[in-house]
Parts: structure tokens; C-alpha cells; sequence
């Protein structure tokens, strides 16, 4: 793609501003919501946006980690350095503990993402969450294309992409029955341009994974994935140390990193700018699975 | 204020929406490497030629069936400006999606297929862009290749097309000539259609004005939440955040409170500096419209979530009473009497349908009497409010003069509501 970076100052402040009023609707009209906090570049960006939005006040809502298990270091110590820094309350809901427990058995792949389901819906309906934040984008996949900024789910968690509500202007409707709850993405409309363009302007810090740093790597189905605890190379698969760097962060065993050497921001946004793959394209083997793998997992209730 | 221009799609269904979505975005060379080999090996798979709509059409049903569902989102960027693009479906049964699609538009592209010129479902559309008032309507006759290139075609469409808007108030309307399959003056001006010597879609698009710029209208400042943060340094900050929906808000300027009525003034707006450890605001002389704020007022009065922060000398009042447009949403028609909870900015109230005015035929597309509203129908009501609304027409503000009727019981949007002016008329 040969598309320039013509993101003026102005086009990321109507984004800005456009988040911030859904923040400050949901602030109004719930009663428990939570931002989903996976200490990725996308829940970063969120926190940020609903730190602006009730400044000099702090956030009123609460944090949750639908943790994996298989978490790049790096990415929990910012996660529990924000909490720290910000006095937020943060609530983890674990994989780990319903494998444990068997209430969730291990993939025979070993990858953890499709797992966080369960754990997610189940913490919503412990704490009665009624609004939760996901840093979903709409120009990420094909499924999330669809969804509207205020996405209902039934008691069951579930999506129903063929029923959504109409949504009109900025006029938000967030009424829900008593066990139902509201998605709520307040980064729709934001680019994977525009969130790294947000990042350099704010000059928001980021776990180092997001910057250009060496590791010893190996190639599957055309991703470069981590030698690590949570994936090990195969035989005839050949480990290398390069410069790579994450554009996503999610279940290490199966995100993978691209070739970079960008070491800030700006030279990130000149990198996504010239990118000729998706960033999940580029990293997610997940949603290689299907056509539909990303929706399916959404109806059930995924992020 | 910006550059960015907001389009939606419209029309009857298989007329080639998103198939001319998708050849937008491949010619802009704004679909990367992956998305085409997926749509390949879908298309492949298929045992067809690569389908341009499987770009948007993401949802499995919506592949399965070879229609358009819901509103798809996509986002792109020429050198002279970005687009955010909303792919509507055109069959009537989703029609509330494209209502949808189309409220945040500041340009509709209503597709026509050659064969077929106008159908009801281009007629519906083209009211629903009407009374939404987008700015920009542009008529692509499409599948110009299945017609020979036929000039005649074209002109008559475009015409039909063209007293249909008229009747409608659409000023802006800009035909031109399409094959969405092929490419033809999509982005390339295409060799078969010598006659027509106009711009091509990207070209009407980039040229386009985005938004209209509302802030030189009277101020009005829905109040969204209050903020008193209790902390030391700021102990007896109060600030009312909110959204300017239209004109400048200046420090010092002199305002009223609705639906209360107090006049006070402006003491301060602030805008949030936010670092890694510390949240704190600093003060900024004025903001205008489309800018997320925080003001303080000059006097302790009560304000709070639902008040209209209004320029003074330009008060709209309040009013418990409204006479309003509406587009019906539900699979439940409205009757009269219906007791309904409404929304209007940041104000939700109990409401009730007093009358049904009347409804508009597509046919002749005047206003017929109507004893109920059936889904999709766009008619005319009066309603009484359980609260005062600080309320514009639709016409003079968009933000205060919009609204929507919710059912109380299982909270689905049952209406897209926009205020009459004075003269009353449907569109
Ligand atoms: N020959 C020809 N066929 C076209 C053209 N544009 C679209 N088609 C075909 O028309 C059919 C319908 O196209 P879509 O793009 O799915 O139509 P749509 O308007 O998006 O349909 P809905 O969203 O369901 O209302 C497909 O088979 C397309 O290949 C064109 O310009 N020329
Ligand atoms: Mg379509």
C-alpha cells in the first residue's frame, strides 16, 4: 500500500474527541463498567483516552485481564506498573485456573486465545458488568467491521451479528435487560495508523515488545514466532536471532513478530504506513483458522 | 475541521454496492496483500472470478447468501484526504442498517442497476438520505457494462433519479455512469462511456466538503457528566464535560442552563494533560463544535447530566411537546398511544405518541394518512415528554434536533426521530 500519512493533527483530535464522549456516555448511564486491559498498544490507547476523558477526576472504572497464561513478561510488568502508578483496580480472570480446574481443557495446538472466553463471561457476570470496554477496531477483521460501538450481548455473552440494534448519529443506546450487557468500542473508528500516530503524539509509553529488540526466533505458516516457554520449534524448523518487533500482543505461543527496526513510534508509523499486510495478517495465526474464525468466536462472546 | 469525509452506501439489493466498495478501495490501492488472498482463495473456492464484495460482506450469512446484512466499516486514504466508509445492505429487510449506515454520512452514493432504474427500494433510500439531509448525493448508474455502454440509459436514470430528488429536497446530485465489476469511472475514467465527460467517483469524492462546519451557529453544550475529582489540588472543582454540538464555547461568554433557565457565565474550559503519573487539566480560551470539553460556570447552580449549557442570546427554550419525522425501526408498528422512552442529547424520558400525522408513499412520495407505522415507514408524529427538551429542528441543529424512541421494556431503538421546523414539512 503506497497510502501517505496524511493524519493530520485535526483528524486525530475528532478521534479523540469522538472516544472520549463514549467514554463519558458510559460513565453516565452504567452502573459497573469495566475496561478490558490486556496491556496491548489497543487497551493502552483506551486507558489513555478514558484517563483524558474524567481528568483531573481519575478513571471510575475498573480494569480486567482476561489473562492467558502465556503472557509476554514485559507486558505484565506494565500492566501491573499502570494499576500502581494510576491506583486502579484491577481484576484478573485466569485460563490457568480453569485448566487447573478442568472446567477448560488445553487445545491440542497448545494456543490459549479462544480459551479467554469462558473466563471473560464469567467474570462479566460475577461482578455484574454492565459495560465493558474492548479495544476492538473495525479495521482490524471482517467480523469486527460490523459491529457497532454499543454492541449488545444476551445473557449468554453471545453477539448476534444478523440482529443488531440500529445505530443512529451519536445518539448511544445502552439499555439492556437485567443479565445482558453492553460491548462497548470506543476505538472503532481508529486506524492502526492512527492509533501509532496517537501513540507518538501523547508520547505514550509502551511495553518494549512494540519496539525493534533481538530474539531468537523461528518461522511458522509465514509468522515468526518467539522461542519461549510456550512455543518450541518443530523439527526442520531453524531458530535465528533477528530484529523483529510485535504489532499485536496476545497468547505468545501463537503471536507472531514481524522483521523491524523501528525503536519508536515514529519510525513505527512509517513502517505501518508502507506495510503491505494486515497487522493481524501479519501476526495472528488464530484467524487463519477459518473464513469465519474471528466472528464465531465473537457470537460466543469473545472480545 | 478535518479533511475526513464519512460515505455510506444505499439502494435496491444486488444493484452492486459492495461490489463497487470494493473496487474503490482495490483501485485506491488501499486493500493490502493478505485481504486479497483471502478474497481469492474465497472467490476460488466458490468457483468464481474474484468477487469484489467479499471485501465487506464478512459475516458467513452474508456470504452464504450473497447479500449484504449489516453495515460494514472500512477506512481508507487517498493523497488528498481519508475516508471512513460504510457499505449498507439494500435489501428492505435490513433497511434500519442503512439507516444506520447513512446517519453519520456526509456523502450517500445511491446505486441504480442499468437494467433496472428506479425501484422502491431507491426511492426509500433516497428519502432516508433526504430527510437525513446529508449533504451530498451521488447517483452511480451501475453495471453500465450490461447495457452496452447505452447513453440513453444513463440520461433516463439519471433523470428519473433526478425529479425524485427534487421532490425530496435534495439539492446535490451528482450522476455518473458505472460498472463497479469492471471499473469503469470508479477511479479510471473509463473509454467506453466517451460521452460522458464528468468526474469519476473518487473524483466527486475527494472534492467533496466534509462536515458542515457548525461553529459560527448558536452555541449549544449538552451536559454528559460532572466531574468533582475530591482530591486536594482540586478540592472544589467542578467541571460539566461534554461535546460542543454546535458553535464556540469562549470563556467569559454569557449562557443559560436548560431546562432550568439560569443565566451565568463561562469560567473556564479546560482541556486534560495526561502523563504517565499524572492527570491534571490546564485551561484553553475557547472550543468549538465537535470538541470534547470540560467548562466550569461562573455561579453554583445545578447542573447535571441531561442540562443544555446555551449561548444567551440564542436560547432554543424547552419544550414537552414535539412534532417530528420519524423513521420506524421496529418489526412492531407504532400506533397511537404508544408510550415510548425518548432520547435526545443526553436527556432519556418517557414519552407518548399523540398522534400519527401522516406517512409517506413512495409512489407519490406526498403524505397519506395513516392510522399506524410499519417497519421501515417514515412518518409524521406529535409526542408529549415527560421532561422539558432543549430542542432544535433537525434542520438548524442535527445534534439537538435528533432523537431516538426506545422501547422501555427490551430497550431496542424503535425510531430515528429529526424535529420539524416550522413550516412542518415531511422532508
Ligand atoms: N456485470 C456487472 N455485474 C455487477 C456489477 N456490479 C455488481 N455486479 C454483480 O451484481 C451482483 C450483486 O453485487 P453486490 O455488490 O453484492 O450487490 P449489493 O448492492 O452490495 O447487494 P446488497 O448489499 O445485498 O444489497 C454480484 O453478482 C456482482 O458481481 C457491474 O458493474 N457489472
Ligand atoms: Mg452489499
Amino acid at each position: 500500500m503506497t497510502a501517505p500519512v496524511i493524519n493530520t493533527v485535526t483528524e486525530l483530535d475528532a478521534l479523540e474527541s469522538e472516544s472520549i464522549f463514549v467514554f463519558r456516555e458510559v460513565a453516565a448511564e452504567f452502573e459497573r463498567p469495566v475496561i478490558l486491559f490486556s496491556g496491548g498498544k489497543d487497551s493502552i490507547v483506551m486507558l489513555h483516552l478514558a484517563r483524558k476523558a474524567f481528568s483531573p477526576a481519575g478513571v471510575p472504572f475498573t480494569l480486567l485481564h482476561v489473562d492467558t497464561g502465556h503472557n509476554f513478561p514485559e507486558v505484565l510488568a506494565y500492566r501491573d506498573a499502570v494499576v500502581e502508578q494510576l491506583g486502579l483496580r484491577l481484576e484478573v480472570a485466569k485460563v490457568e485456573d480453569y485448566i487447573a480446574d478442568g472446567r477448560l481443557r488445553e487445545r491440542t495446538d497448545g494456543t490459549r486465545n479462544q480459551l479467554q472466553t469462558i473466563p471473560l463471561l464469567d467474570a462479566i457476570n460475577a461482578h455484574r458488568f454492565d459495560a465493558v470496554f474492548g479495544g476492538g477496531r473495525r479495521d482490524e477483521e471482517r467480523a469486527r467491521a460490523k459491529e457497532r460501538i454499543f454492541s449488545l450481548r444476551d445473557e449468554f455473552g453471545q453477539w448476534d451479528p444478523r440482529n443488531q440494534r440500529p445505530e443512529l448519529w451519536s445518539l448511544y443506546n445502552g439499555r439492556h435487560r437485567p443479565g445482558e450487557h453492553v460491548r462497548v468500542f470506543p476505538l472503532s473508528n481508529w486506524t492502526e495508523l492512527d492509533i501509532w500516530n496517537y501513540i507518538e503524539r501523547e508520547q505514550i509509553p509502551l511495553p518494549s515488545i512494540y519496539y525493534a529488540h533481538e530474539r531468537d526466533v523461528f518461522e511458522r505458516d509465514g509468522m515468526l514466532l518467539a522461542v519461549g516457554p510456550y512455543s518450541q520449534p518443530r523439527d526442520g524448523e531453524t531458530v535465528a536471532r533477528r530484529t523483529v518487533r510485535y504489532r499485536t500482543v496476545g497468547d505468545m505461543s501463537c503471536t507472531g513478530a514481524v522483521a523491524s527496526g523501528a525503536t519508536s513510534a515514529a519510525e513505527v508509523v512509517i513502517e505501518v504506513a508502507a506495510s503491505e499486510i494486515t497487522e493481524r495478517g501479519a501476526t495472528r495465526a488464530d484467524d487463519r483458522a477459518s473464513e469465519a474464525a474471528m466472528e464465531d468466536r465473537k457470537r460466543e462472546g469473545y472480545f | 475541521m478535518s479533511t475526513l469525509l464519512r460515505l455510506a452506501t444505499a439502494g435496491s439489493v444486488d444493484d452492486g454496492k459492495s461490489t463497487l466498495v470494493g473496487r474503490l478501495l482495490h483501485d485506491c490501492k488501499a486493500i493490502l496483500a493478505d485481504q486479497i488472498a483471502h478474497v481469492k482463495t474465497v472467490s476460488e473456492a466458490r468457483g468464481g472470478d474474484f468477487d469484489f464484495a467479499l471485501l465487506t460482506d464478512g459475516l458467513r450469512a452474508e456470504r452464504e447468501q450473497g447479500i449484504t446484512i449489516d453495515v460494514a466499516y472500512r477506512y481508507f486514504a487517498t493523497e488528498k484526504r481519508s475516508f471512513i466508509l460504510a457499505d449498507c445492505p439494500g435489501h428492505v429487510q435490513y433497511t434500519r442498517n442503512t439507516v444506520t449506515g447513512a446517519s453519520t454520512a456526509d456523502v450517500v452514493i445511491i446505486l441504480v442497476d442499468a437494467r433496472h432504474g428506479v425501484l422502491e427500494q431507491t426511492r426509500r433510500h433516497l428519502a432516508v438520505a433526504g430527510l437525513l439531509r446529508v449533504p451530498h448525493v451521488v447517483l452511480a448508474v451501475n453495471k453500465i457494462d450490461l447495457v452496452g455502454y447505452d447513453e440513453a440509459v444513463f440520461t433516463k436514470i439519471a433523470k428519473d433519479v433526478g425529479e425524485v430528488a427534487d421532490q425530496l429536497g435534495i439539492a446535490d446530485l451528482q450522476a455518473i455512469p458505472v460498472s463497479a465489476l469492471v471499473g469503469d469511472n470508479v477511479v479510471e475514467h473509463s473509454a467506453d462511456t466517451s460521452w460522458y465527460d464528468g468526474p469519476t467517483l473518487l473524483e466527486v469524492l475527494e472534492n467533496a466538503n466534509g462536515r458542515t462546519d457548525t461553529s459560527n451557529q448558536p452555541l449549544r453544550f449538552p451536559v454528559q457528566y460532572v466531574i468533582r475529582p475530591q482530591t486536594e489540588e482540586y478540592r472544589d472543582y467542578r467541571g460539566y464535560t461534554g461535546t460542543v454540538a454546535s458553535g464556540t464555547v469562549t470563556v467569559g461568554d454569557p449562557v443559560i442552563v436548560l431546562p432550568a433557565g439560569r443565566r451565568t457565565s463561562i469560567a473556564g474550559i479546560d482541556r486534560p494533560v495526561v502523563t504517565a503519573t499524572s492527570t491534571a487539566v490546564v485551561e484553553r480560551p475557547s472550543a468549538i463544535a465537535g470538541e470534547a470539553v470540560t467548562v466550569r460556570l461562573a455561579d453554583d447552580i445545578d447542573v447535571a447530566r441531561g442540562s443544555v449549557i446555551v449561548a444567551a442570546e440564542h436560547s432554543p427554550g424547552t419544550r414537552r411537546e414535539l412534532a417530528a419525522t420519524i423513521s420506524w425501526l421496529s418489526d412492531r408498528p407504532l400506533t397511537v398511544g404508544a408510550r415510548v422512552l425518548i432520547k435526545h442529547t443526553t436527556t432519556t424520558a418517557q414519552a407518548i405518541v399523540t398522534k400519527i400525522t401522516g406517512a409517506l408513499d413512495l409512489d407519490t412520495l406526498g403524505v397519506i394518512d395513516a392510522a399506524e407505522l410499519d417497519l421501515n415507514d417514515i412518518g409524521k408524529v406529535q409526542l408529549k415528554i415527560a421532561a422539558p427538551l432543549a430542542a432544535d429542528p433537525y434542520s438548524s441543529n442535527a445534534i439537538t434536533g435528533s432523537f431516538l424512541l426506545i422501547d422501555a421494556h427490551d430497550g431496542w431503538t424503535l425510531a430515528a426521530g429529526m424535529i420539524d421546523d416550522e413550516e412542518g414539512e415531511l422532508l
